[in-house]
């Protein structure tokens, strides 16, 4: 405010004090987003980087009372080698594989054909029917597992990764569909007109207009379903007890916790290889996801 | 190419909205129908229920000897362009117009055939390759235009396609569009609410208000023969203007303002109007009518003196606002006249091309 007045007031405007005012709170707007990035960074940096330090030690190392226990002093694979071929963490990441394959497939299946319908179809209800959706998600999953087990109980899905490939979707899909509906309805109504006329039938419009041009949504909505069925603990804890049927989330904690005794080594070992599928599919859409689509659809 | 006949057709939506009240036009092939009127009239539904984009409440809707009513869009064999171009954002331009050929599986080799032909005509061929994101606004409608063009339908409908375009380029496509159509004369129904683009274009206007048509008729029986007082103002501009008269009979008959002005009625229309001798009617004079005067004045023309508010120079014209009997009017004089505000502009109102207004009817008579 004082620059701008001085700068206006002065009968020979010093040029260099009002293009530097303006540069000059570019730069403190700049930096301080960084500071504040930087926090975050950190505070959510600290926990993954003990994690992949604490792998790569040895038993010997991680019980050591001196040194710095923030370093690794002599960096094993040990830990690694042991989990990788160990059976039954295999076996765990094998069953988190094909759950995670099949809750994402059958979720975004679902969801987008619920979005479509609910978002283009204009039938009676659609509205009360989206809004519906979406509260479904609010029912927080830890009150319903318990009346859950008579139903699976029931199906005879009890102690079968099958129960999982039914429970997750249920999690996922009110979300998925919301995320799905919310781009579905971004994409002008003209376009649909546009393919009907040009002779599109609906599934048609569906596949070669809806699914490409709401790709970030999609991208966005099958990241969401494939962290629900990656990182979900309660369901497998609750409904899977034995060692083959077990995913990774429930595995590593039953195999390394054994009582009172944890190793720590090869939990944390566990751990980064359990989080490596979920940061290499991030780094990999995420540049799709950026990639806005919808750009020059119309106007503008 | 086909006709296309609209009969006794009425839209209402929920909450009882009538926005098409029962109207009838009959369509022939080849023509260049114009819709046009102020906005909410109802132009763009009536067109959409020929798309069949939209539902018809009652009244039928014929496509070339078939009742489409519940025909759907795919099979009705016609093209529409939208205001907002409406192409798909990802296919390039070439895949956008040949979207409707896949879908109708014509071969690979004829697909590229039309639609090179249609590139070539709309000049975009060094376009095929690109997104529509990577185009101008002048240049994705006329992507749009191809992607109706390539099928060639039977009808091609057009929801005002010049609106998002500044002005310059909104009068060159203007005269592109027309060039297509004498190229390929396919029946179109073009809707807009701008009556210069409706004139210009069309073989016949149609002009609509609140629900209802109007009036039909060429761009040249609209402008010398409006039947309303709404096509009278609406066509034409600056528009068309209106003072409060009575008609009298003063040895001849005349036309009186409130103010006692007394202007005389052609001798050859005495006979139309004499009938609303004594009544209280509106007569009609557009502002091309209303000129400076001249030495040597034809018959029929009326001097009056106007004290001059307004001047709009407009290059090759100047309008002048000013005030007969207390109501404002526009005259359309020579550009360049002298004079300026306050000042006093003798006119020559040309009684010829009068009009007047049953004001109970609003019928022109
Ligand atoms: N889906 C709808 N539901 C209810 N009323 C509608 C709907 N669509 C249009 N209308 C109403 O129907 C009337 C005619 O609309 P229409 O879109 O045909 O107008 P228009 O002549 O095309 O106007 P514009 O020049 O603004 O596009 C308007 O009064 C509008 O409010
Ligand atoms: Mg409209």
């Amino acid at each position: 405010m004082s620059g701008a007045t001085a700068a206006a007031g002065g009968p020979v405007p010093r040029k260099k004090s009002k293009v530097g005012s303006l540069e000059r709170q570019q730069r403190i707007s700049i930096r301080s987003s960084y500071a504040a990035l930087s926090i975050f960074v950190v505070i959510f940096l600290v926990p993954p980087f003990y994690m992949v330090m604490t792998a790569l030690k040895s038993s010997a190392e991680i019980s050591a009372q001196q040194g710095n226990p923030w370093i690794v002093q002599s960096p094993t694979m040990e830990n690694f080698i042991q989990l990788a071929t160990d059976a039954s963490f295999q076996r765990y990441f094998i069953n988190s594989v094909w759950v995670t394959a099949m809750v994402v497939i059958i979720s975004m299946a679902i969801a987008i054909l619920a979005a479509f319908s609910l978002s283009r179809m204009g039938f009676k209800g659609a509205q009360v029917l989206s809004t519906g959706v979406f509260l479904t998600y609010l029912v927080p999953p830890s009150l319903l597992f318990i009346p859950l087990f008579q139903i699976v109980g029931t199906l005879g899905l009890i102690n079968n990764t099958w129960v999982l490939v039914l429970l997750f979707p249920t999690l996922a899909v009110p979300f998925c569909t919301w995320i799905m509906i919310g781009y579905f309805n971004s994409i002008p109504k003209e376009l649909d007109e546009a393919a009907l006329i040009d002779g599109a039938t609906y599934p048609q419009i569906l596949v070669k207009i809806f699914i490409p041009v709401a790709l970030p949504g999609i991208i966005a909505a099958t990241i969401f379903a494939f962290t629900v069925a990656w990182g979900g603990f309660l369901y497998p804890l609750a409904y899977l007890y034995s060692a083959d049927q077990a995913t990774l989330t429930v595995g590593i904690v039953r195999e390394l916790i054994k009582g009172d005794v944890f190793a720590w080594g090869m939990i944390m070992a566990a751990c980064v290889m359990a989080a490596a599928p979920p940061i290499i599919v991030y780094t990999f859409l995420m540049d799709y996801y950026v990639a806005g689509l919808t750009a020059g659809a119309t106007k503008g | 190419m086909a006709n296309v006949s609209i009969r006794k057709v009425v839209k209402s939506y929920e909450g009882d909205v009538q926005a098409v009240k029962g109207i009838d036009l009959e369509i022939e092939d080849h023509e260049f129908v114009v819709l046009v009127g102020p906005s909410g009239c109802g132009k763009s539904t009536t067109l959409r229920m020929i798309a069949g984009l939209e539902e018809i409440t009652a009244g039928e809707i014929w496509i070339g000897g078939d009742v489409v009513n519940d025909v759907p869009p795919r099979d009705r064999d016609i093209a529409m362009v939208f205001q907002n171009y409406a192409l798909y954002p990802h296919m390039s331009v070439f895949d956008n117009m040949a979207f409707g050929l896949k879908l109708r599986k014509f071969p690979k080799d004829e697909i590229k055939r039309l639609v090179d032909d249609a590139a070539k005509m709309l000049d975009i061929q060094m376009l095929l390759d690109r997104k529509p994101k990577a185009l101008s606004g002048g240049q994705r409608q006329r992507v749009a235009m191809g992607r109706a063009i390539v099928r060639n339908p039977k009808v091609f409908l057009f929801d005002e396609p010049l609106s998002n375009l500044d002005a310059k380029l909104r009068v060159q496509m203007r005269t592109e569009i027309k060039k297509v159509h004498q190229l390929v004369p396919t029946t179109t129904v073009y809707v807009t609410h701008d009556q210069i683009e409706a004139m210009t274009l069309a073989d016949r206007v149609v002009v609509m208000n609140h629900g209802v048509i109007e009036q039909v008729g060429a761009p040249q029986e609209l402008y010398h023969n409006p039947q309303t007082r709404f096509v009278a103002g609406f066509i034409g501009s600056p528009a068309m203007n209106f003072l409060p008269v009575q008609v009298v009979d003063d040895s001849g008959l005349k036309v009186q303002l409130a103010d006692g002005t007394k202007m005389a009625i052609p001798p050859e229309r005495v006979d139309r109007y004499g009938p609303y001798k004594g009544k209280k009617m509106t007569l009609g004079i557009r502002p091309e009518h209303m000129t400076e005067t001249h030495e040597s004045e034809k018959p029929g023309v009326q001097l009056m003196n106007a004290k001059v508010d307004v001047v709009e120079p407009m290059g090759m014209e100047t309008l002048v606002h000013h005030f007969v009997d207390g109501v404002a009017v526009c005259s359309r004089v020579d550009p360049n006249t002298k004079c300026r505000p306050g000042e006093i502009l003798p006119l020559a109102i040309d009684m010829n091309n009068m009009h007047l207004v049953e004001d109970s009817s609003s019928r022109v008579v």
